[in-house]
């Protein structure tokens, strides 16, 4: 097992607002490896762009506080990086494509304009001398890799000239020139089209492979983190609750609440709904004790309202945070 | 029976809403000194006769003993020309100042905003065209200039100063709610409501009015400060509040003879002016914070 | 077309909606017709710009339509809402898209339930509406203390249930559901659709029901129509659909749906990498709408439209590849 390109560790992430604080994340653990594709699920207000936005430390400092965590890339922890060490990360390695592509982009500034800042920044080692000439044309071979036609004509375009489709995979080739190391995808393929969406994924799956990238991609669209990812993780009101690879987890989902998830999701086979999950999300201002998923559970224990389930490891690459699969002299794999 | 616990959580969520609007509000401490500084300026001119030092100076009162004194442990900001005390009439000018800023604004806030929401939702129509173009016409006309023009063919006083104002500010509140008005119209809920069968008057009243309120509540804390400092302008070229009545403009240009020697007869009601001017700035500054814009 | 008993809520016939804009004229809606039974759920399918929610709101009433018949019990009704007579709009209603702003965020639920209530005498006075309105979020499975919350302080599957419950205020017949769940999570999707089709059973609702997901589609339509740009390709019972899509782009929407089992895998028809994006409706292409994108195109195809033709019973192509 080759060492983590990333490791978030126990991370949690509070929000101070009126009335008191939200405590969302609750011990967020991931391990993302070089050339993994990771999949987050989760439902809205999960916490998984919390998580997202806490690694490249996007997030306003007041009002979110880190009490305890670590996020180790390349084996430093880039919550005490200098600023400095950060913008270079920023510029080289991750990067991140966001759910809007047209929140993205810069309205008054050309396509061209905002790739050749993409490029002059990046610092991209290939780029020796880093005239005019050579920006422009970097700029263009990275529209030619996301399949963009006529690419000269692009760069002269605004981006509300472009469709929907068609900025997304700018958005995706500005993330690829600054990301050599890692991509996070957060529900890249909302906004778009069924057809278009798929389109982008799969090219977006190309390049990645290709390059060797790693990706996470964020989703609450299940059936697309299947096609697109080796391992995945499920979190739920702040923290994992499952993670192993990505087929078997989905035909053998263990954690009470991945399985309700993927029951609720309408098959193609016409079998009809799934009752969804009774209850609603906790409030993360007084969320419940130990498994914050108790509240919820048909198979709630005593244990389940004052401790928080640690991982049992289940399988080789299944792991779940769930008292149920606790056996005498389990073997924890993480505490 | 379900009558009154409902309106006992009505009442405990109008509360729960007053808490967080303070709680939004009080973020900036600038905010709360200018609540701080409106809220003595208030008192002060609400109970004037009470809190000045010479009651008598702020009607007709001639004491030539003691004109042009300097600022001192009696008079703390020096006397004018007819020995009148400055801080005195500087409280009972603030009178003026304020009843100004909340005459203008009761009148011209409701009729701005009543235009604009018709303008808005009646987009694209004869009554649109025809607000606006009305709207746009006043707008055009420098706003002092028409404030003079209309003063000078009334005959100066308070009275015909407030109209003055009243007819150079009504559009800027109907330009706001226009903009806002013809925004929502496209809304779902707007749609909703219409698709129900609610008449246009729930539609305007209910529905998109509402949702104006934070920009007109925080415009109209904005726009206190600058209706006292055109009324003031407008004392101070002899069009507002005629003497004796003690107004702030007309202070800063009577004391404008003394200057440089008798400085404190102009300097100290200037500053006035700005107190206030700035106490309302500030509020809206909070007003707005409070409302998440 | 298909010949359908007399008992139709709704005949949708030639209907055309044209909108003139500076960039030219966007054939949103391009002559289509269908009819809905009572009781039934009709599904719409369509991708942006194929003018599924413009067909919807042209039946509501917000647009007036540039041509073609839309009858409701037989009453002709193809004018907009402001020109119907107000005992209509109990009867037609419609749930919004998007939960957020479907609901003023200034007003409580309280009061924006009542609004239908009033409008149309529901009930006798207010004290009795107070108790409707109870009645209403106990229906949608909501705590009363919801009353008096503004629309912002709750989740948006509780605003999409506000929604439904404002629809059914007024005991109507016919819903519209304008992708009522798209912005929603799927386990809050799956109780509300659940309530959805327990509403149909207890108060005989036809519903047409507007989703581009087809896996949903899949559960709860009874027939299924798949619009683009303008015009429906492709007319079927849901399981026929799904079994036996004809049309070109049926197919190529089909092979793109993410799903989550082999067993589904093994349901969708054949790759069919779809190439190319979807024109804008200002800028229709001649001959069929979708020969640029189709992989089994032929020569008349860029030439004449096809025309509807009925292939088997109850299913209806347009496709130059069925007309004889």
């Amino acid at each position: 097992m080759s060492m983590p390109l990333l490791e978030i560790k126990n991370l949690h992430v509070w929000f101070k607002v009126f009335g008191g604080i939200l405590k969302v994340l609750d011990g967020v653990d991931l391990i993302v490896r070089p050339g993994e594709k990771v999949g987050l699920v989760g439902e809205m207000g999960c916490g998984k762009t919390t998580t997202m936005k806490s690694i490249m430390k996007l997030l306003p400092m007041p009002p979110a506080i880190i009490p305890e965590g670590e996020i180790i890339y390349k084996g430093k922890n880039i919550l005490k990086m200098s600023s400095e060490e950060l913008q270079r990360i920023r510029r080289k390695e991750i990067s991140m494509i966001f759910e809007d592509p047209t929140a993205a982009l810069n309205p008054v500034f050309t396509i061209g304009e905002q790739l050749q800042d993409a490029v002059k920044y990046s610092g991209s080692e290939s780029l020796k001398t880093k005239t005019k000439e050579n920006i422009r044309n970097r700029a263009i071979q990275a529209l030619k890799e996301v399949s963009l036609p006529d690419p000269e004509r692009v760069l002269r375009y605004y981006p509300l000239q472009l469709s929907g489709g068609m900025r997304q995979r700018v958005c995706i080739s500005m993330a690829l020139i600054t990301s050599s190391e890692l991509l996070i995808a957060d529900e890249p393929g909302t906004s778009l089209d069924v057809t278009i969406k798929d389109q982008v994924l799969r090219l977006l799956k190309e390049l990645v492979e290709k390059r060797g990238t790693s990706i996470i991609l964020i989703s609450h669209a299940l059936g697309l983190v299947r096609g697109m990812t080796d391992r995945v993780y499920v979190m739920y009101a702040g923290s994992v609750v499952e993670t192993g690879k990505t087929n078997k987890l989905f035909t053998n989902p263990l954690h009470p609440y991945s399985q309700g998830l993927l029951d609720a999701i309408p098959k193609l086979t016409g079998d009809g709904i799934g009752e969804g999950i009774s209850g609603r999300i906790p409030e993360y201002i007084n969320p419940p004790s130990g498994c914050r998923f108790h509240p919820r559970c048909r198979y709630v224990k005593p244990i389940c309202k004052e401790k928080k389930p640690p991982f049992f490891k289940v399988n080789e690459d299944h792991e779940v945070k769930c008292f149920k699969f606790q056996k005498k002299g389990d073997e924890i794999a993480k505490q | 029976m379900m009558r009154d616990i409902n309106k006992s959580k009505k009442k405990s969520k109008m509360w729960e809403n007053i808490r967080r609007n303070w709680y939004n509000y009080s973020r900036n401490s600038l905010s709360i000194i200018g609540l701080l500084v409106i809220c003595i300026i208030i008192l002060v001119a609400v109970f004037a006769p009470y809190v000045s030092p010479h009651p008598k100076s702020a009607d007709k009162f001639i004491d030539f003993d003691e004109a042009n004194r300097p600022p001192s442990s009696i008079h703390i900001c020096g006397t004018d020309q007819y020995g009148r005390d400055v801080l005195t009439r500087i409280f009972f000018g603030y009178r003026y100042s304020l009843i100004m800023g909340i005459v203008v604004l009761a009148i011209v806030a409701p009729l701005g905003v009543l235009l604009g929401l018709t303008a808005g939702y009646f987009k694209d129509s004869w009554i649109e065209t025809i607000i606006m173009r009305i709207t746009d016409i006043f707008v055009a006309v420098p706003p002092l200039i028409l404030a003079l023009a209309v003063c000078s063919v009334l005959t100066p006083g308070l009275f015909h100063a407030m109209m003055a104002v009243c007819v150079m500010w009504w559009p800027w509140y109907t330009r706001m709610v226009y903009g806002i008005s013809s925004s929502l119209k496209g809304e779902f809920f707007v749609q909703a409501a219409e698709l129900t069968g609610a008449s246009n008057l729930h539609i305007l009243l209910r529905e998109i009015l509402p949702n104006c309120m934070a920009p007109i509540l925080t415009k109209m804390s904005l726009d206190m400060g600058w209706v006292i400092l055109i009324g003031a302008s407008l004392s101070f070229v002899g069009l507002g509040v005629q003497p004796p009545t003690p107004d702030l403009g007309s202070m800063v240009a009577e004391g404008c003879k003394y200057l440089p020697d008798q400085w404190w007869i102009s300097v100290f009601p200037a500053i006035a002016i700005m107190l206030v001017v700035l106490g309302f700035n500030l509020v809206g500054d909070g007003v707005r914070d409070m409302f998440g814009a | 077309m298909t010949k359908l008993p007399n008992n139709n809520i709704l005949n949708i016939s030639n209907l055309v909606k044209y909108f003139y804009t500076r960039q030219g004229i966007v054939r949103a809606v391009d002559g289509i017709s269908f009819a809905i039974r009572e009781r039934e759920t009709f599904g719409l399918v369509g991708e942006s710009g194929s003018g599924k929610s413009t067909v919807a709101y042209t039946i509501v009433g917000t647009y007036n339509p540039t041509e073609g018949k839309i009858l409701y019990k037989g009453q002709d009704i193809s004018r907009e809402s402001r020109k119907r007579p107000q005992s209509l709009k109990k009867e037609i209603q419609i749930v919004f898209q998007d939960p957020g702003s479907s609901l003023n965020p200034v007003r409580t639920i309280s009061q924006i339930l009542e609004l239908p209530l009033k409008v149309h005498d529901v009930v006798k006075d207010s004290k009795e509406r107070i108790n409707k309105i109870a009645e209403l979020l106990d229906m949608v499975q909501l705590p009363s203390d919801y009353l008096y919350k503004y629309p912002t302080m709750i989740g948006g599957g509780e605003k999409q249930m506000v929604g439904i419950a404002r629809a059914l205020a007024t005991d109507p017949s016919f819903v519209i559901l304008d992708e009522p769940t798209s912005a929603l999570d799927v386990s809050i999707q799956a109780k509300i659709i659940n309530m959805l089709v327990k509403f149909q059973k207890e108060f005989n609702l036809a519903y047409l029901f507007i989703t581009h997901d087809l896996s949903l589609m899949r559960n709860i339509a009874d027939r299924v129509a798949i619009m683009y740009l303008g015009k429906i390709c492709e007319i079927a019972p849901t399981s026929e659909f799904f079994k036996n899509p004809l049309h070109p782009y049926t197919q190529m929407l089909l092979s793109s749906i993410p799903v989550i089992t082999d067993e589904e895998e093994e349901l969708k028809p054949k790759k069919i990498i779809s190439k190319g994006e979807i024109p804008s409706p200002v800028n229709i292409p001649s001959g069929c709408s979708f020969h640029l994108r189709c992989p089994r195109k032929i020569p008349i195809c860029s030439k004449d439209d096809p025309i509807m033709v009925n292939v088997k019973e109850g299913h209806c192509v347009r496709c130059h590849l069925f007309t004889r």
